[in-house]
């Protein structure tokens, strides 16, 4: 939902999150899956059940890895997941500090948002810094 | 009896004029809150609920969900 207030317009890990990433289930078969994300330019796979709760992740590393395994044996189960409103300066933080390309963003239950991805959180988290220590033109 | 309600429940009941409540801090209301949510700290419900709220409308309690 919109806000409002002083801080409102600050970019967060659920504005910053692309909304598009691809999902897959885990009775899929990772060669299937992993030809369709290269396809489409990416490099992660959010792992879903019908609901669109996170159940895995599937990084550069793991769609690298046996064609023929099913998606529940090559995934990543559970991963670290953070919430929408999280300050985009925070988790540019967090991700840097824990080496993490991408994180899943989730509502509270769990049902996916977006896939945050670190490249982005820091460049937002670049410009909005730049945005707020603009020298005085005194 | 409290039930928890989604974005879709909450834009319904806003309609419906239920009263909208955020329990965080002054300053962090002022920073960022729901259009229409009045503020009402944590500390103070107990004692100004019954003043600062209709009891004939719903009301609906929000804060942060951290991860």
């Amino acid at each position: 939902m919109p806000t409002e207030g002083t801080k409102a317009s600050r970019p967060r890990a659920g504005t910053v999150a692309r909304t598009g990433v691809p999902t897959c289930q885990v009775d899929d078969n990772l060669g299937a899956v992993s030809q369709r994300v290269r396809e489409a330019g990416w490099n992660a796979c959010v792992v879903v059940n019908r609901e669109r709760i996170v159940m895995g992740l599937l990084r550069a590393e793991q769609l690298g890895g046996d064609p023929t395994h099913s998606i529940r044996e090559a995934m990543r189960p559970g991963p670290s997941t953070f919430r929408p409103h999280v300050a985009i300066t925070e988790m540019a933080e967090y991700m840097g500090a824990h080496k993490l390309e991408n994180s899943p963003v989730t509502t509270s239950d769990g049902r996916l948002v977006g896939l945050l991805v670190r490249e982005d959180a820091e460049r937002a988290a670049r410009e909005l810094e730049s945005t707020t220590t603009q020298p005085s033109s005194k | 009896m409290p039930v928890k309600v989604d974005r879709d429940q909450l834009q319904r009941l806003l309609e419906q004029r239920a009263q909208l409540v955020d329990v965080l801090p002054r300053d962090e209301y002022e920073e960022e809150h729901l259009p229409r949510a009045i503020n009402l700290p944590l500390r103070r419900v107990e004692t100004e609920a019954t003043t600062a709220l209709d009891p004939g409308s719903p009301i609906v309690v929000y804060c942060w969900d951290s991860a």
